[in-house]
């Protein structure tokens, strides 16, 4: 007997529940789990297109978005997990979500943000088709321990997957994950040896720029060149220049990244104009620089959590004529050990100072900018008084907070009362 | 530029950085300044030519491809680390490089990792790695605070003395108490988080013993540490 429909009547009516009640997206997707632990694999078999999986340490949720928005502009139908709830249960609620009562899925092919850990889980049960593995970098080392330990997790993704794996060819540990391959196919994506200074990996982030060096695997995408409004990319051969609604260098080699994703997922089949043209257009995730209006000021949210993503946010977003505010929690999701925080460089924030420190670990980080003889105008570990203090000295000026994932969440539901904040379901 | 100078040499910064190790040498480049000296920074790899002259060592943690790629070096230069250390050169030893100034690491699979031996410690591989906050006392530092994250488990040979004991956490090997161990003006530890900006009366000690070798004698000024008092509040207070 099968148990698929009442596992999907059921799981929906959980999800309902959890919608009224204002809960995550994490606690239907748990209950049927518990209930049916077949449901994601039986679901997702059914898409004539496969699965594809996206994991690495910084990048997933825009690299999703914008593989996912890609495809659609070629006119493919895509299921994902776009609440970022990047473990097995937010597949499962996103599921619960987009099912017929049937439990039928109409989509072409799913496009899957995975966190690292939970990739490994997830690969065991459904085989990608294809997957983009984008970086290793110092991250929840509370969680994985080392950074090669996150890379084995990543091979481990890559080894399960049936057809094509997109590789970052310049970050070290990616790119060595190739040799690995037997039976899949590989594809690569990259940067021209005069910008590979602006992106370090994890070897140099001490390191000398000197030790730098452009990778020998022939890229299919690469990033060629940028300044502030466009973005070159090297396609066979070919320059082809558009302006991006991205912002932030890093999402902008995602972009690459997501470009080379799709052009394997659809080969020959490929409106090239088109996608460029759908590329341009991809506004930026949720918290991931994504901007709000405040009394008619933009205020801008840059998710940080680890140190290689907040040196390069830094150098994205320049901070003149900004007020700035930094919001740091410890949860477990945002890692609990504050080592990262001195692996940042902060000379950059040092002419304007910061207006507002918030999160539970406010003092960590005016402690971090009192080293780097940044000033601080105000320090105060509560998320909601310190957002008030900072709008209200700010009035007039364009604003913005950097902030761990769960200080996000929590400054995006205090902002929800005072603006427009789109609602991630 | 002032006059005095006192010279930090960093070990091996390339291999052995992996949880904030940086934060420690910044933390004493500034206290330096602010006591009114000249910071003058070396880092230190493999195959490089150590310096005649250093008044204050400090090393961090690595993965374990960072430590075989600094074991051999560490060993060459071992005998000029103990002649600094005879001499009350101060040092701090975090973690993967605390391990290798012991004696041995042994490996999960019973190989022997030569240490340099001028900690009288040994390291074993555990079964698991001992994560979280961890709270330590001592008399001379008072609550020490930081972030453990290891998964050797180290012992302490019997004229050994720890940095601190254990009030919260696991420590040198989650059994005895013991966290760190202490000799002579050498600190090893396996607190991160970075250590010394959360601990300003390490970092003070470490500075007043490099002061007094070279200068014979050490007037500190008042340095406003009221961020890393709230810092060690909140942190004390944090779940494991």
């Amino acid at each position: 007997m099968t148990l698929l429909p009442f596992t999907t009547l059921l799981g929906k009516a959980v999800r309902q529940i959890a919608l009224l009640r204002g809960g995550g997206s994490a606690l239907p997707g748990l209950f049927v789990e518990k209930i049916d632990p077949q449901f994601i694999q039986r679901t997702l078999r059914q898409l004539p297109r496969g699965v594809v999986v996206i994991s690495g340490t910084n990048g997933k949720t825009t690299t999703t978005k914008m593989t996912v928005e890609l495809l659609e502009g070629q006119g493919l139908t895509v299921f994902t997990n776009r609440t970022g709830s990047n473990f097995t249960r937010g597949v499962a609620a996103a599921l619960l979500g987009e099912v017929d009562n049937k439990g039928t899925l109409a989509a072409d092919i799913a496009v899957l943000e995975l966190d690292e850990a939970h990739a490994v889980h997830f690969v065991k049960s459904v085989q990608p088709r294809y997957s983009l593995l984008l970086n290793v970098m110092r991250d929840q080392l509370d969680r994985f321990g080392e950074i090669d330990t996150t890379a084995k997790l990543l091979a481990k993704i890559a080894l399960a997957t049936t057809d094509t794996v997109v590789l970052n060819r310049e970050d070290p540990r990616i790119a060595k994950i190739a040799s690995l391959l037997t039976t899949q196919t590989k594809a690569y994506f990259g940067l021209s040896p005069k910008l590979l200074s602006l992106f370090p990996n994890d070897d140099n982030i001490h390191g000398e720029p000197a030790t730098l060096q452009a990778s020998q695997h022939p890229a299919d995408v690469v990033l060629s060149g940028l300044n502030e409004t466009d973005a070159q990319f090297t396609i066979d051969n070919r320059v082809i220049s558009t302006s991006l609604e991205l912002k932030g260098i890093y999402n902008i080699y995602n972009a690459a990244a997501a470009l080379a994703l799709a052009r394997t997922i659809l080969g020959d089949a490929v409106d090239e104009t088109k996608l460029i043209e759908t590329l341009s257009r991809v506004t930026p995730a949720f918290g991931r620089g994504e901007t709000l209006t405040i009394d008619g000021q933009p205020l801008e949210l840059v998710l940080v959590k680890n140190p290689s993503g907040f040196r390069l946010s830094l150098s994205s977003f320049k901070p003149a004529g900004y007020h700035t505010m930094i919001a740091i929690n410890d949860n477990y999701a945002d890692g609990r050990d504050m080592s990262w925080l001195w692996d940042v460089d902060f000379d950059t924030l040092r002419p304007e100072g910061v207006s507002t420190l918030s999160g539970i670990r406010a003092y960590d980080m005016a402690l971090r900018l009192q080293y780097d003889e940044v000033e601080t105008a105000h320090v105060d570990p509560d998320l909601a008084a310190s957002l008030q203090y900072f709008i209200n000295n700010s009035a007039g000026s364009p604003k913005r907070i950097f902030c761990t994932y769960t200080a996000m969440l929590a400054l995006r539901r205090e902002l929800a009362k005072i603006t427009d904040v789109e609602v991630i379901s | 530029m002032n006059e005095k100078s006192i010279t930090i040499l960093q070990l091996y910064p390339r291999d052995m950085n992996i949880y904030g190790d940086w934060g420690n040498v910044l933390v004493l480049k500034r206290r330096l300044q602010w006591h009114g000296y000249t910071p003058i920074l070396i880092e230190y790899n493999p195959g490089d030519t150590f310096p005649d002259k250093v008044d204050i060592i400090v090393g961090g943690g690595g993965q374990d491809s960072g430590q075989d790629a600094v074991q051999k070096d560490l060993l060459a230069i071992g005998k000029k680390l103990h002649q600094h250390a005879s001499n009350g050169v101060p040092m701090l030893m975090i973690c993967g490089l605390y391990q290798l100034f012991g004696k041995f690491f042994k490996a999960q699979d019973g190989h022997i990792i030569e240490g340099i031996g001028l900690l009288d410690i040994e390291t074993h591989a555990g079964p698991e790695r001992l994560i979280g906050n961890i709270t330590t006392k001592n008399p001379e530092f008072g609550d020490i605070i930081g972030y453990e994250n290891h998964s050797g488990q180290t012992f302490l040979g019997p004229n050994a003395k720890p940095v601190g004991q254990v009030i919260k956490g696991a420590g040198n090997n989650g059994q005895d108490d013991t966290e760190g161990v202490r000799f002579r003006n050498v600190i090893g530890t396996y607190l991160h988080g970075s250590l010394l900006p959360k601990n300003p009366s390490i970092a003070d000690f470490l500075i007043e013993k490099a002061a007094t070798n070279k200068y014979g004698e050490f007037t500190p000024t008042v340095i406003e540490d009221r961020f890393a008092q709230r810092a060690r509040d909140i942190a004390i207070k944090r779940p494991r």
